[in-house]
């Protein structure tokens, strides 16, 4: 058995010797504050990222207000109507999303899950951290500079995210771009270090094509990222130049207010194409390490291999790839040539083939399965229905024609938030509810989790269902007050009030869900190294949760795939990865 | 979970059949765009609602008892062909009817006529090319107060454009070619009822057309974030049958009898343009 002979690597060098003191922090600061340990670190970026969701969430509380029930509030104007919707918008994609399911998940599961000691380069992986504090810390700035933060939607499409029509034109939209360019160069320095981390640190035995899903998703999810984020970069960097130096890039002549000003030449349309070349990859930057964890959620707790395993993994990739042909569907009504929307209608349908694909998969994980309702399987549930519903939409969307009277109206903000919001953020807390057990070494509290799940669930699809109906009425996204338009009857108002006041229940829901993680760290029952009884490598550590450098004297030795639930003649339902044996692995049936 | 699941899945159905919320009665002749939406909708609501309820029946008959085992099966060439050919025809039949109407969209028909949008924060002002059908050249160099459409003073083909301040009128049952302009900053008109809209780009002209089908006024609003006031940057647009067309169209001015057409100054503008903003 060739695998089993990989299993010489001894104890890490110095581990028992008088190195160890230079390797594990001292003090209390670089233990846990200047931590290089990408577990605390992975804590540091979850909890921030989780902080200023919450501020995200408490302006999505008061753009329902405004919507559903105009005028109540008396200090949301239009003004702040549209800062409001810019910054909940750019935090829930950028500060929210991307930074916990890859500074989040990934820094906690790629060493752990992988079976090696840390990240490849822990300095750099603890600056990644800070540096996306600092951009939070900008971005947060943005509300108490003059004026306020920038209004210019979420999409800051120039000319109008720099002219004075909009809010936020002197600092906030400077500070913003600032912030972005701060969270790319923050994010570049971690996913340098999880692609060199899964390529170079996977304990012996560990071939790419035995690594559990959730890592397939995170590693591609990096690459996407890595090759995304630099044409955010340089548009927010053309940007600012043209807000503060003058220059031309994305500006052409224009006349506002009577007055011309002096710029002349640019192309607002290259800016789009920037934005959009970040921008669609980014949905699946999201979008691909929650298929991996929902992966191995439904896995685990269905007590059965992931169907098509193979056939999974070339999905990620052929959806990665794919994702860097699709962006120019964000511009079909844009004033591109109209002739680019056959090609990008073309290959956005493609791409919903390996989608499918990955949607039969987990649902034909649950036949013949052995379903334990726990919590991350609700929310693994409750995931495949939204992301199946907001993946259908897109169909709506991507389909060049189709896509002409709903764009930019209701039901594109019903879609997005279905596909991008809703599915990816119950994949979250799926995720917390099952690796939490390991981080802190107790269990979320069944109730209040019950509670959070079936308010988050129910109440999402409540509010964002119905919403795509007011779009196909014609109920254009981003105003302020809908109030004097002839073709919205009554109704509709009856219908915005109702979707304000489940928003606002979904919120306290949330705020159940923090309450549960602060309390259950000191109340929460013990959990035991592997209360999933799973067979990836995090759920057997020597310790739980695991110290600095994970494994103790031994790392793991890998010798079969990460799904071996309910092997026939095997004593248990479950063998874990690194227990020696035999090693079916995914062999076609 | 499971009879939610069956919830979600009759209670979307019920919701889309019985709901007050649809699309407004069509104007135009794109009733091609809502017959490939209705396609979609067929075949994606088949998709979700199978999907669910298989989940569903799956909760039911492979939930956990006592003493239960999963089958293990890591996978099935040929369900896995089955399933991706099945979705690959599922898509072209989406696709194939989605391209045929696009062809549509962006093919202008000979006759089509042209109108101009032109959009300024936050505001709607329209041309229509007048007796020669041909639009003047304009640049953003010549807008002003007195010329906010910035028409070229020299151009001749310029001198009967019709000026519109107000409502757009067009004629029942004659394709029209939308022109779009901007002087400031992106904009997109769009008016329900005719289902197609494009975008308004600075610095560029771009355009979309149609067909209008049914007298009425309609609202045209700007649909791509604008500034503050987006929201209240809104329109109307008269369809007219023939007669009613023509006497609207006899009322407008054309840039020849406004001031800045004719050469003349500020002073003399004020008193005599038609509705000064």
């Amino acid at each position: 058995m060739a695998d089993a002979q990989l299993g010489t690597a001894g104890p890490l060098p110095g581990a028992e010797s008088e190195d160890v003191e230079l390797y594990h922090p001292h003090s209390w600061l670089t233990k846990y504050v200047f931590s290089q340990d990408a577990k605390i670190i992975a804590i540091q970026y979850a909890s921030t990222a989780l902080a200023i969701g919450l501020v995200a969430l408490v302006l999505s509380w008061l753009v329902r207000l405004q919507l559903g029930f105009p005028g109540a509030i008396s200090f949301i104007g239009p003004k702040e109507y549209y800062q409001l919707i810019t910054m909940h918008g750019m935090i829930m994609v950028i500060y929210l999303l991307t930074a916990l399911f890859l500074g989040g998940f990934g820094n906690y599961l790629i060493p752990l899950m992988l079976g090696a000691r840390d990240m490849v380069f822990p300095y750099v992986n603890m600056l990644s951290y800070w540096i996306y504090l600092l951009a939070v810390l900008v971005l947060v700035a943005s509300f108490f500079a003059p004026g306020g933060p920038t209004g210019a939607g979420w999409t800051l499409y120039p000319p109008q995210a720099i002219l004075s029509g909009t809010p936020g034109q002197e600092w906030g939209i400077v500070l913003m771009l600032l912030s972005l360019i701060l969270f790319i160069i923050g994010f570049t320095m971690g996913g340098v270090n999880y692609v060199v981390t899964v390529l170079q640190a996977r304990a012996p035995g560990m071939t790419l094509m035995r690594m559990p899903l959730t890592i397939w998703g995170i590693f591609t999810a990096t690459i996407l990222a890595l090759l995304a984020f630099p044409a955010l970069f340089v548009g927010a960097v053309m940007m600012l130049l043209d807000r503060l130096l003058g220059t031309s890039f994305f500006m052409p002549a224009i006349v506002e207010a009577g007055q011309r000003l002096r710029y002349n030449g640019g192309s607002p349309i290259l800016f789009q194409h920037l934005f959009w070349f970040f921008g669609h990859p980014e949905v699946y930057i999201v979008a691909l390490p929650a298929f991996g964890i929902v992966s191995d959620l439904i896995s685990t707790h269905a007590r059965k291999n992931i169907f098509g395993y193979r056939m999974m993994v070339w999905a990620i990739v052929a959806i990665g790839a794919l994702s860097f042909v699709v962006w120019a569907h964000h511009m079909y009504v844009s004033g591109m040539n109209p002739y680019f929307g056959f090609f990008f209608a073309t290959t956005t349908l493609v791409i919903a083939i390996p989608t499918a694909i990955k949607v039969y998969n987990w649902v034909l994980t649950l036949w013949r399965g052995d379903i334990h309702l726990t919590l991350p399987m609700l929310f693994a549930i409750a995931f495949i229905v939204t992301f199946l519903n907001g993946g259908l939409t897109g169909l709506f969307l991507g389909n060049v024609v189709v896509d002409v009277p709903l764009s930019d109206t209701m039901f594109v903000v019903a879609h997005f938030h279905m596909v991008m919001g809703v599915a990816p953020i119950l994949v979250i807390f799926g995720g917390l509810y099952h690796w939490y057990p390991k981080v802190t070494g107790r269990m979320l509290d069944e109730r209040l989790g019950q509670l959070h799940f079936w308010a988050t669930f129910l109440g999402a699809y409540a509010i964002f269902f119905p919403m795509h109906y007011l779009g196909l009425m014609g109920v254009p996204r981003r105003y302020f007050d809908i109030e004097g338009l002839s073709f919205v009857t009554p109704s509709v108002a009856t219908l915005n009030a109702f979707i304000s006041v489940v928003a606002l229940l979904v919120g306290a829901a949330q705020i159940v869900f923090l309450y549960n993680l602060v309390r259950s760290l000191t109340h929460g029952a013990p959990a035991g190294p592997n209360p999933w009884r799973a067979t990836t490598l995090e759920w057997q550590t020597p310790e739980t949760p695991p110290p600095h450098g994970n494994w103790g004297a031994t790392p793991p030795v890998v010798y079969r795939w990460a799904y071996d639930y309910s092997v026939p003649g095997a004593a248990e339902d479950f063998i874990p990865q690194n227990q020696p044996g035999r090693a079916p692995g995914p062999a076609p049936a | 979970m499971a009879p939610v699941l069956v919830l979600i899945a009759v209670g979307s159905i019920a919701f889309h059949l019985l709901s007050p919320w649809w699309w407004t009665p069509i104007a135009s002749d794109w009733g091609y765009i809502d017959a490939t939406l209705i396609i979609t909708f067929w075949i994606t609501g088949i998709a979700f609602t199978a999907i669910v309820l298989f989940i569903a029946y799956c909760l039911v008959r492979f939930r956990h008892r006592p003493g239960a085992r999963a089958a293990y099966e890591p996978e099935s060439r040929r369900l896995e062909v089955w399933l991706t050919v099945v979705t690959g025809l599922g898509v072209a039949a989406l696709l194939a009817p989605g391209l045929v109407v696009w062809n549509r969209f962006v093919s202008v028909p000979p006759g089509a006529s042209e109108v101009e949008v032109v959009a300024q924060q936050w505001r709607w002002a329209f041309r229509l090319p007048g007796a020669d059908g041909r639009l003047g050249a304009a640049n953003i160099r010549h807008v002003g107060e007195e010329n906010p459409l910035g028409l070229d003073p020299e151009d001749a083909a310029g001198r009967d454009d019709v000026v519109i301040d107000g409502d757009l009128h067009l004629p029942l049952g004659r394709p029209v070619k939308v022109l779009l302009r901007s002087v400031d900053v992106i904009h997109n008109f769009y008016v329900p009822e005719f289902r197609a809209k494009m975008d308004i780009i600075p610095g560029t002209v771009t355009y979309f057309w149609l067909t209008p089908t049914r007298v009425g006024t309609f609202d045209a609003l700007c649909n791509e974030v604008c500034g503050v006031s987006h929201y209240a940057m809104r329109g109307r647009v008269v369809v007219d049958a023939e007669p009613d067309y023509a006497s609207w169209l006899q009322r407008q001015r054309t840039f020849a009898q406004l001031p800045a057409g004719r050469g003349q100054r500020r002073v003399a503008a004020q008193q005599t343009a038609p509705s000064d903003r």
